[in-house]
Protein backbone atom coordinates (compact mmCIF):
# COMPACT_ATOMS: atom_id res chain seq x y z
CA UNK A 1 0.00 0.00 0.00
CA UNK A 2 1.32 3.17 -1.05
CA UNK A 3 1.29 5.76 2.44
CA UNK A 4 2.95 8.95 1.02
CA UNK A 5 3.83 10.24 -3.01
CA UNK A 6 6.49 13.24 -2.74
CA UNK A 7 7.10 14.77 -6.60
CA UNK A 8 10.29 17.36 -7.00
CA UNK A 9 8.91 19.61 -10.09
CA UNK A 10 9.89 22.81 -11.92
CA UNK A 11 7.41 25.26 -13.04
CA UNK A 12 8.22 24.82 -16.62
CA UNK A 13 8.70 20.75 -16.98
CA UNK A 14 5.92 19.38 -19.19
CA UNK A 15 6.68 15.65 -17.74
CA UNK A 16 6.57 16.77 -14.19
CA UNK A 17 2.50 17.47 -15.74
CA UNK A 18 2.12 14.01 -16.74
CA UNK A 19 2.92 12.74 -13.58
CA UNK A 20 0.58 14.59 -11.49
CA UNK A 21 -1.76 14.07 -14.41
CA UNK A 22 -1.44 10.41 -13.85
CA UNK A 23 -1.41 10.28 -9.83
CA UNK A 24 -4.40 12.46 -10.06
CA UNK A 25 -6.44 10.07 -12.58
CA UNK A 26 -5.39 6.95 -10.33
CA UNK A 27 -6.64 8.80 -7.34
CA UNK A 28 -3.36 9.31 -5.35
CA UNK A 29 -3.03 12.61 -3.84
CA UNK A 30 0.87 13.51 -3.43
CA UNK A 31 3.00 16.38 -2.09
CA UNK A 32 4.72 18.48 -4.83
CA UNK A 33 8.35 20.45 -3.97
CA UNK A 34 8.45 23.30 -6.68
CA UNK A 35 12.12 23.69 -7.09
CA UNK A 36 11.69 26.93 -8.66
CA UNK A 37 9.94 27.66 -5.84
CA UNK A 38 12.09 26.02 -3.21
CA UNK A 39 15.35 25.66 -4.95
CA UNK A 40 17.36 24.77 -1.55
CA UNK A 41 16.20 21.47 -2.12
CA UNK A 42 17.30 20.82 -5.47
CA UNK A 43 20.29 18.87 -3.66
CA UNK A 44 17.53 16.26 -2.05
CA UNK A 45 16.13 15.90 -5.57
CA UNK A 46 19.97 15.14 -6.59
CA UNK A 47 20.69 12.44 -3.81
CA UNK A 48 17.42 10.80 -4.59
CA UNK A 49 17.15 10.45 -8.31
CA UNK A 50 21.30 10.47 -8.93
CA UNK A 51 20.18 13.01 -11.70
CA UNK A 52 19.50 16.48 -12.35
CA UNK A 53 16.61 16.09 -13.57
CA UNK A 54 12.81 16.54 -12.98
CA UNK A 55 10.22 14.83 -12.07
CA UNK A 56 11.52 12.55 -9.67
CA UNK A 57 8.60 10.85 -7.79
CA UNK A 58 9.06 9.35 -4.34
CA UNK A 59 6.94 6.37 -3.59
CA UNK A 60 6.71 5.91 0.42
CA UNK A 61 5.05 2.58 1.08
CA UNK A 62 3.21 1.45 4.22
CA UNK A 63 6.75 -0.61 5.35
CA UNK A 64 8.66 2.47 4.86
CA UNK A 65 10.13 0.88 1.33
CA UNK A 66 10.99 3.66 -1.04
CA UNK A 67 10.89 3.66 -4.65
CA UNK A 68 12.29 7.00 -6.79
CA UNK A 69 11.11 7.05 -10.04
CA UNK A 70 13.22 9.76 -11.95
CA UNK A 71 11.13 11.04 -15.08
CA UNK A 72 7.85 10.26 -16.55
CA UNK A 73 8.37 6.77 -16.70
CA UNK A 74 5.00 5.04 -16.65
CA UNK A 75 6.52 1.22 -16.94
CA UNK A 76 8.26 2.54 -13.66
CA UNK A 77 5.57 4.78 -12.50
CA UNK A 78 2.15 2.64 -12.85
CA UNK A 79 3.32 -0.29 -10.97
CA UNK A 80 5.08 1.22 -8.18
CA UNK A 81 1.61 3.08 -7.19
CA UNK A 82 -0.35 0.06 -8.58
CA UNK B 1 16.06 -27.50 -21.46
CA UNK B 2 14.60 -27.52 -18.11
CA UNK B 3 11.13 -26.48 -16.58
CA UNK B 4 10.97 -24.14 -13.86
CA UNK B 5 7.20 -23.13 -11.96
CA UNK B 6 7.87 -19.10 -13.08
CA UNK B 7 8.45 -17.31 -16.10
CA UNK B 8 12.34 -15.26 -15.17
CA UNK B 9 13.20 -12.28 -16.46
CA UNK B 10 17.02 -11.28 -16.30
CA UNK B 11 17.30 -7.72 -17.26
CA UNK B 12 18.70 -4.22 -16.09
CA UNK B 13 17.36 -1.18 -14.35
CA UNK B 14 18.76 1.06 -16.89
CA UNK B 15 17.54 -1.55 -19.96
CA UNK B 16 14.18 0.16 -21.23
CA UNK B 17 13.04 -3.14 -23.18
CA UNK B 18 13.91 -4.57 -19.82
CA UNK B 19 10.79 -2.48 -18.63
CA UNK B 20 8.70 -2.40 -21.04
CA UNK B 21 8.84 -6.64 -20.17
CA UNK B 22 7.87 -6.68 -17.13
CA UNK B 23 5.33 -3.88 -17.42
CA UNK B 24 3.55 -6.16 -20.17
CA UNK B 25 3.63 -8.51 -17.71
CA UNK B 26 2.25 -6.89 -15.36
CA UNK B 27 -0.03 -5.59 -17.04
CA UNK B 28 -1.86 -9.20 -17.71
CA UNK B 29 -0.82 -10.53 -14.66
CA UNK B 30 1.95 -12.57 -15.62
CA UNK B 31 3.58 -13.88 -12.66
CA UNK B 32 7.41 -14.35 -12.78
CA UNK B 33 10.79 -13.24 -11.40
CA UNK B 34 12.84 -10.14 -12.08
CA UNK B 35 16.42 -10.96 -12.52
CA UNK B 36 18.66 -7.91 -11.92
CA UNK B 37 22.08 -9.10 -13.78
CA UNK B 38 23.97 -5.64 -12.80
CA UNK B 39 23.38 -7.08 -9.15
CA UNK B 40 23.97 -10.45 -8.58
CA UNK B 41 26.89 -11.57 -10.56
CA UNK B 42 25.83 -15.44 -9.76
CA UNK B 43 22.48 -14.74 -11.83
CA UNK B 44 24.67 -13.23 -14.58
CA UNK B 45 26.54 -16.26 -14.95
CA UNK B 46 23.63 -18.62 -14.81
CA UNK B 47 21.79 -16.36 -17.67
CA UNK B 48 25.16 -16.23 -19.72
CA UNK B 49 25.09 -20.59 -19.18
CA UNK B 50 21.77 -20.60 -20.64
CA UNK B 51 22.37 -18.61 -23.78
CA UNK B 52 26.22 -19.52 -24.81
CA UNK B 53 27.39 -16.46 -23.88
CA UNK B 54 24.88 -13.58 -25.15
CA UNK B 55 25.10 -10.70 -23.14
CA UNK B 56 21.52 -9.78 -24.32
CA UNK B 57 18.59 -8.16 -21.96
CA UNK B 58 15.83 -9.16 -21.49
CA UNK B 59 16.20 -12.74 -21.75
CA UNK B 60 13.10 -14.53 -20.86
CA UNK B 61 13.26 -17.94 -19.92
CA UNK B 62 9.23 -19.35 -19.78
CA UNK B 63 8.06 -22.69 -17.78
CA UNK B 64 8.56 -24.74 -20.81
CA UNK B 65 12.27 -23.68 -21.10
CA UNK B 66 11.85 -21.76 -23.89
CA UNK B 67 14.38 -18.96 -24.15
CA UNK B 68 13.36 -15.74 -26.10
CA UNK B 69 16.20 -12.55 -25.74
CA UNK B 70 14.90 -9.34 -26.66
CA UNK B 71 11.34 -10.40 -27.52
CA UNK B 72 8.79 -7.38 -28.91
CA UNK B 73 5.64 -7.52 -27.07
CA UNK B 74 3.79 -9.03 -30.13
CA UNK B 75 6.04 -12.06 -29.86
CA UNK B 76 5.97 -12.00 -25.92
CA UNK B 77 1.81 -12.00 -25.92
CA UNK B 78 1.44 -14.61 -28.79
CA UNK B 79 4.47 -16.97 -26.68
CA UNK B 80 1.62 -16.60 -23.81
CA UNK B 81 -1.76 -16.57 -25.96
CA UNK B 82 -2.79 -13.22 -24.49
CA UNK B 83 -4.38 -11.82 -27.16
CA UNK B 84 -7.47 -9.66 -25.49
CA UNK B 85 -10.15 -11.54 -27.20
CA UNK B 86 -8.89 -14.72 -25.25
CA UNK B 87 -9.92 -12.86 -21.99
CA UNK B 88 -12.64 -10.69 -22.51
CA UNK B 89 -14.32 -12.78 -25.77
CA UNK B 90 -14.15 -9.30 -27.25
CA UNK B 91 -11.79 -6.88 -29.06
CA UNK B 92 -12.34 -2.80 -27.93
CA UNK B 93 -13.55 -1.03 -31.69
CA UNK B 94 -12.82 2.19 -32.42
CA UNK B 95 -13.41 4.95 -35.04
CA UNK B 96 -10.40 6.39 -35.08
CA UNK B 97 -7.39 5.71 -32.69
CA UNK B 98 -4.37 8.50 -33.14
CA UNK B 99 -1.27 7.56 -32.15
CA UNK B 100 0.00 10.29 -30.23
CA UNK B 101 -0.90 13.08 -28.43
CA UNK B 102 1.37 16.17 -30.29
CA UNK B 103 -0.19 19.60 -32.08
CA UNK B 104 -1.10 17.05 -35.35
CA UNK B 105 -2.73 14.59 -33.09
CA UNK B 106 -4.78 17.27 -30.94
CA UNK B 107 -5.93 18.95 -33.90
CA UNK B 108 -6.88 15.72 -35.50
CA UNK B 109 -9.24 14.96 -32.57
CA UNK B 110 -10.56 18.40 -32.20
CA UNK B 111 -12.04 17.68 -36.31
CA UNK B 112 -13.51 14.30 -35.76
CA UNK B 113 -14.41 14.76 -32.49
CA UNK B 114 -16.82 17.53 -34.33
CA UNK B 115 -17.93 15.33 -36.77
CA UNK B 116 -19.04 12.65 -34.11
CA UNK B 117 -16.35 10.54 -35.35
CA UNK B 118 -15.45 8.41 -31.88
CA UNK B 119 -11.34 8.92 -30.86
CA UNK B 120 -9.18 7.37 -29.02
CA UNK B 121 -5.42 8.90 -28.79
CA UNK B 122 -2.90 6.88 -27.49
CA UNK B 123 -0.14 9.29 -25.63
CA UNK B 124 3.29 7.36 -24.03
CA UNK B 125 5.16 10.39 -22.77
CA UNK B 126 3.99 14.27 -22.78
CA UNK B 127 0.41 15.44 -24.09
CA UNK B 128 1.39 17.62 -26.36
CA UNK B 129 4.58 16.56 -27.62
CA UNK B 130 7.57 18.80 -28.12
CA UNK B 131 5.36 21.35 -28.41
CA UNK B 132 4.37 20.98 -24.52
CA UNK B 133 8.29 20.91 -23.53
CA UNK B 134 8.91 23.93 -25.29
CA UNK B 135 9.65 27.04 -23.45
CA UNK B 136 7.93 29.88 -25.69
CA UNK B 137 6.77 29.36 -29.31
CA UNK B 138 6.67 32.59 -31.28
CA UNK B 139 5.67 31.44 -34.58
CA UNK B 140 2.42 30.04 -34.16
CA UNK B 141 -0.11 31.94 -35.19
CA UNK B 142 -2.83 33.96 -33.09
CA UNK B 143 -0.48 34.90 -30.03
CA UNK B 144 1.16 38.14 -31.19
CA UNK B 145 3.15 37.85 -27.81
CA UNK B 146 4.48 34.21 -28.04
CA UNK B 147 2.91 31.28 -26.43
CA UNK B 148 3.94 29.02 -23.44
CA UNK B 149 4.33 25.05 -25.04
CA UNK B 150 2.68 23.83 -21.83
CA UNK B 151 0.02 25.86 -21.85
CA UNK B 152 -0.69 25.75 -25.68
CA UNK B 153 -0.29 21.80 -25.22
CA UNK B 154 -3.30 22.29 -22.52
CA UNK B 155 -5.39 23.96 -24.31
CA UNK B 156 -5.30 21.89 -27.69
CA UNK B 157 -5.77 19.39 -25.02
CA UNK B 158 -8.71 20.99 -23.54
CA UNK B 159 -10.34 21.77 -27.02
CA UNK B 160 -10.18 17.91 -28.10
CA UNK B 161 -11.61 16.94 -25.09
CA UNK B 162 -14.08 19.23 -25.32
CA UNK B 163 -15.73 17.56 -28.21
CA UNK B 164 -15.44 13.94 -26.78
CA UNK B 165 -11.82 13.04 -27.59
CA UNK B 166 -10.73 10.45 -24.85
CA UNK B 167 -6.67 10.13 -24.49
CA UNK B 168 -4.89 7.36 -23.02
CA UNK B 169 -1.49 7.22 -21.46
CA UNK B 170 0.00 4.52 -23.17
CA UNK B 171 1.74 2.91 -25.64
CA UNK B 172 0.89 1.31 -29.37
CA UNK B 173 3.17 -1.11 -30.26
CA UNK B 174 2.46 -2.70 -33.56
CA UNK B 175 -0.50 -2.58 -35.99
CA UNK B 176 -1.28 -5.02 -38.44
CA UNK B 177 -4.71 -4.99 -41.16
CA UNK B 178 -7.08 -7.13 -39.93
CA UNK B 179 -9.85 -7.47 -42.21
CA UNK B 180 -11.32 -3.96 -43.40
CA UNK B 181 -10.36 -3.06 -39.92
CA UNK B 182 -6.36 -2.24 -38.36
CA UNK B 183 -5.61 -4.01 -35.28
CA UNK B 184 -3.55 -2.54 -32.72
CA UNK B 185 -1.43 -3.94 -30.42
CA UNK B 186 -1.28 -1.66 -27.17
CA UNK B 187 0.02 -1.74 -23.59
CA UNK B 188 -4.15 -1.67 -23.05
CA UNK B 189 -4.82 -4.61 -24.80
CA UNK B 190 -5.37 -5.31 -28.55
CA UNK B 191 -7.94 -2.76 -30.46
CA UNK B 192 -9.36 -2.10 -34.04
CA UNK B 193 -10.05 0.61 -35.44
CA UNK B 194 -11.65 1.89 -38.66
CA UNK B 195 -9.42 4.31 -39.16
CA UNK B 196 -5.82 5.26 -37.58
CA UNK B 197 -3.67 8.28 -37.44
CA UNK B 198 0.17 7.99 -36.93
CA UNK B 199 1.03 11.53 -35.28
CA UNK B 200 3.64 10.10 -33.54
CA UNK B 201 6.55 13.27 -34.04
CA UNK B 202 9.79 13.29 -33.31
CA UNK B 203 12.26 13.52 -30.41
CA UNK B 204 15.70 15.51 -30.06
CA UNK B 205 18.60 13.86 -32.00
CA UNK B 206 21.49 12.37 -30.20
CA UNK B 207 25.00 13.98 -31.43
CA UNK B 208 26.56 10.85 -31.26
CA UNK B 209 29.62 11.44 -28.99
CA UNK B 210 31.82 9.37 -26.24
CA UNK B 211 30.42 10.79 -22.74
CA UNK B 212 26.73 11.65 -24.20
CA UNK B 213 25.45 8.15 -22.85
CA UNK B 214 27.42 7.98 -20.20
CA UNK B 215 26.48 11.43 -18.79
CA UNK B 216 22.71 11.26 -19.61
CA UNK B 217 20.19 13.24 -16.90
CA UNK B 218 24.22 14.14 -14.93
CA UNK B 219 25.03 16.81 -17.04
CA UNK B 220 23.70 15.61 -20.75
CA UNK B 221 20.30 16.97 -21.43
CA UNK B 222 17.68 17.51 -24.48
CA UNK B 223 14.82 19.70 -22.22
CA UNK B 224 15.91 23.01 -20.93
CA UNK B 225 12.33 23.07 -19.47
CA UNK B 226 13.33 20.03 -17.53
CA UNK B 227 15.94 20.45 -16.50
CA UNK B 228 17.38 23.97 -16.65
CA UNK B 229 16.40 24.86 -13.18
CA UNK B 230 19.55 22.25 -12.00
CA UNK B 231 22.33 25.20 -13.52
CA UNK B 232 21.70 28.12 -11.47
CA UNK B 233 24.48 30.02 -11.46
CA UNK B 234 26.43 27.51 -13.50
CA UNK B 235 28.46 27.39 -16.84
CA UNK B 236 26.94 25.20 -19.49
CA UNK B 237 27.14 24.89 -23.35
CA UNK B 238 24.33 24.51 -25.47
CA UNK B 239 24.55 22.46 -29.30
CA UNK B 240 22.93 23.49 -32.17
CA UNK B 241 22.32 26.39 -34.37
CA UNK B 242 18.43 26.34 -35.29
CA UNK B 243 15.57 27.83 -33.57
CA UNK B 244 15.11 25.14 -31.14
CA UNK B 245 19.09 25.54 -29.68
CA UNK B 246 18.65 29.52 -29.98
CA UNK B 247 15.27 29.17 -28.58
CA UNK B 248 16.46 27.18 -24.99
CA UNK B 249 19.63 28.74 -24.81
CA UNK B 250 17.71 32.06 -24.50
CA UNK B 251 15.45 30.67 -22.33
CA UNK B 252 18.17 28.95 -19.93
CA UNK B 253 20.32 32.31 -19.14
CA UNK B 254 17.25 33.13 -16.61
CA UNK B 255 19.63 30.40 -14.78
CA UNK B 256 23.06 30.47 -16.15
CA UNK B 257 26.29 32.57 -15.54
CA UNK B 258 27.04 31.56 -18.91
CA UNK B 259 26.35 29.43 -21.94
CA UNK B 260 28.60 28.58 -24.66
CA UNK B 261 26.24 27.85 -27.94
CA UNK B 262 28.46 25.32 -30.19
CA UNK B 263 27.12 25.75 -33.80
CA UNK B 264 28.24 22.90 -36.12
CA UNK B 265 28.58 25.22 -39.55
CA UNK B 266 26.52 28.62 -39.36
CA UNK B 267 23.20 29.84 -37.53
CA UNK B 268 20.05 28.48 -38.94
CA UNK B 269 17.17 30.67 -36.82
CA UNK B 270 15.28 32.85 -37.36
CA UNK B 271 16.50 36.56 -37.81
CA UNK B 272 14.06 37.11 -34.58
CA UNK B 273 15.85 34.66 -32.66
CA UNK B 274 18.75 35.90 -34.04
CA UNK B 275 18.50 39.45 -32.66
CA UNK B 276 17.38 38.11 -29.09
CA UNK B 277 20.68 35.95 -29.10
CA UNK B 278 22.81 38.89 -30.25
CA UNK B 279 21.29 41.33 -26.82
CA UNK B 280 22.10 38.84 -24.71
CA UNK B 281 26.22 37.71 -26.23
CA UNK B 282 26.50 41.70 -25.70
CA UNK B 283 25.53 40.87 -22.51
CA UNK B 284 28.13 38.60 -22.08
CA UNK B 285 25.72 35.51 -21.25
CA UNK B 286 26.14 33.86 -24.86
CA UNK B 287 29.51 33.31 -26.53
CA UNK B 288 28.57 31.84 -30.11
CA UNK B 289 31.01 29.60 -31.60
CA UNK B 290 29.99 28.95 -35.09
CA UNK B 291 32.24 25.89 -37.32
CA UNK B 292 32.58 24.00 -33.75
CA UNK B 293 31.80 20.47 -33.57
CA UNK B 294 31.56 18.27 -30.18
CA UNK B 295 33.46 15.67 -29.99
CA UNK B 296 33.79 14.47 -26.48
CA UNK B 297 31.51 15.05 -23.70
CA UNK B 298 33.97 14.77 -20.42
CA UNK B 299 33.29 14.17 -16.33
CA UNK B 300 34.53 12.95 -13.77
CA UNK B 301 32.55 11.04 -10.96
CA UNK B 302 29.77 10.76 -12.85
CA UNK B 303 29.29 14.56 -13.63
CA UNK B 304 29.87 16.61 -16.52
CA UNK B 305 32.85 18.85 -16.20
CA UNK B 306 33.41 19.78 -19.39
CA UNK B 307 33.37 19.29 -23.73
CA UNK B 308 35.80 18.61 -26.04
CA UNK B 309 35.28 20.27 -29.37
CA UNK B 310 36.85 21.44 -32.69
CA UNK B 311 36.49 25.13 -33.34
CA UNK B 312 37.93 26.25 -36.89
CA UNK B 313 40.10 22.81 -36.82
CA UNK B 314 41.72 23.64 -33.44
CA UNK B 315 40.77 21.29 -30.49
CA UNK B 316 39.48 23.17 -27.50
CA UNK B 317 38.29 21.86 -24.51
CA UNK B 318 35.60 24.42 -22.36
CA UNK B 319 35.28 23.70 -18.60
CA UNK B 320 31.61 23.65 -18.13
CA UNK B 321 28.81 21.87 -15.96
CA UNK B 322 26.55 20.93 -18.34
CA UNK B 323 25.66 20.15 -22.01
CA UNK B 324 22.04 20.96 -23.41
CA UNK B 325 21.79 19.45 -27.03
CA UNK B 326 19.24 20.65 -29.94
CA UNK B 327 20.71 19.14 -32.83
CA UNK B 328 17.81 18.15 -34.89
CA UNK B 329 15.13 15.57 -34.80
CA UNK B 330 14.26 12.12 -35.11
CA UNK B 331 11.18 10.55 -35.97
CA UNK B 332 9.48 7.94 -33.39
CA UNK B 333 8.68 5.21 -36.21
CA UNK B 334 10.45 2.36 -34.57
CA UNK B 335 7.26 1.03 -33.80
CA UNK B 336 6.70 0.37 -37.19
CA UNK B 337 9.75 -0.96 -38.33
CA UNK B 338 8.47 -4.86 -38.20
CA UNK B 339 4.56 -3.08 -39.92
CA UNK B 340 4.07 -2.64 -43.70
CA UNK B 341 4.22 0.58 -43.42
CA UNK B 342 6.80 2.28 -45.84
CA UNK B 343 9.06 4.52 -44.08
CA UNK B 344 11.59 6.37 -45.93
CA UNK B 345 15.53 5.99 -45.81
CA UNK B 346 15.74 8.57 -42.60
CA UNK B 347 12.92 6.88 -41.00
CA UNK B 348 10.08 8.86 -42.19
CA UNK B 349 6.30 7.79 -43.01
CA UNK B 350 6.02 8.08 -46.27
CA UNK B 351 2.00 9.40 -47.70
CA UNK B 352 -0.19 9.75 -50.47
CA UNK B 353 -1.53 13.36 -51.30
CA UNK B 354 -4.56 12.33 -48.88
CA UNK B 355 -1.97 12.11 -46.32
CA UNK B 356 -2.70 7.44 -46.22
CA UNK B 357 -0.12 5.39 -46.30
CA UNK B 358 -0.01 2.88 -48.01
CA UNK B 359 -1.82 1.02 -45.42
CA UNK B 360 -4.95 1.48 -45.96
CA UNK B 361 -7.07 3.38 -43.66
CA UNK B 362 -3.67 4.07 -41.80
CA UNK B 363 -2.66 8.04 -41.89
CA UNK B 364 0.14 9.99 -40.99
CA UNK B 365 0.57 13.95 -40.06
CA UNK B 366 2.54 15.79 -38.72
CA UNK B 367 6.50 15.72 -38.13
CA UNK B 368 6.42 11.87 -38.53
CA UNK B 369 5.57 12.26 -42.32
CA UNK B 370 7.90 12.61 -44.82
CA UNK B 371 8.52 16.13 -46.14
CA UNK B 372 7.40 17.41 -42.80
CA UNK B 373 8.42 21.12 -42.09
CA UNK B 374 8.78 20.03 -38.29
CA UNK B 375 6.51 22.96 -37.52
CA UNK B 376 4.38 23.29 -35.06
CA UNK B 377 1.45 25.24 -37.41
CA UNK B 378 2.00 23.07 -40.23
CA UNK B 379 1.49 19.89 -37.96
CA UNK B 380 -1.90 21.51 -36.58
CA UNK B 381 -2.42 22.04 -40.42
CA UNK B 382 -1.62 18.46 -40.72
CA UNK B 383 -3.85 17.21 -38.39
CA UNK B 384 -6.84 19.08 -39.55
CA UNK B 385 -6.03 17.51 -43.40
CA UNK B 386 -5.88 14.29 -42.27
CA UNK B 387 -9.18 14.39 -39.91
CA UNK B 388 -10.87 15.68 -43.15
CA UNK B 389 -9.38 12.97 -45.14
CA UNK B 390 -10.40 9.88 -43.20
CA UNK B 391 -13.81 11.10 -42.45
CA UNK B 392 -13.98 10.49 -46.20
CA UNK B 393 -12.30 7.54 -46.18
CA UNK B 394 -14.89 6.68 -43.40
CA UNK B 395 -17.71 7.91 -45.68
CA UNK B 396 -16.06 5.38 -48.23
CA UNK B 397 -16.19 8.13 -50.57
CA UNK B 398 -13.74 9.07 -52.75
CA UNK B 399 -11.21 11.23 -52.25
CA UNK B 400 -11.94 15.05 -54.08
CA UNK B 401 -10.21 15.62 -57.04
CA UNK B 402 -7.33 17.47 -56.29
CA UNK B 403 -6.82 20.71 -57.94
Amino acid sequence: MVKDITIFTTNTCGYCQMVKKYLGAKGHTYQEVNLDQEPHRQAEALQLSGALTVPVTVVTMHDNTQEVIVGYNLAKLAPAVA
Amino acid sequence: MSTADKIIVYGAEWCGDCHRTRALFDQYNVAYEYVDIDADADAKAAMLALVDGQNTIPTVVFTDGTIMQEPSNVELIDKLGLREENVSGKTPEHDVIIVGAGPAALTAAIYTTREDIETLIFERGVIGGLAAVTDKIDNYPGFPDGVAGLTLADDLRKQAERFGAVIELGEVTAIHTDGNRTRLETTSGDMLAKAVLIATGSDYKKIGVPGEEEYYGRGVHYCATCDGAFYRDKRIAVVGGGNSAVQEAIFLTRFTTHIDLLVRSTLKASDVLKQDLQKLVDEDKITVHLSTTTDEIVGKDKFVTGIKVTSDGEPVELILDGVFVFVGLDPNSQFLQPTPVEIDDVGFVVTDQNLMTNMPGVFAAGDIRSGATMQIASAAGEGATAALKIREYLEGREHAVQN
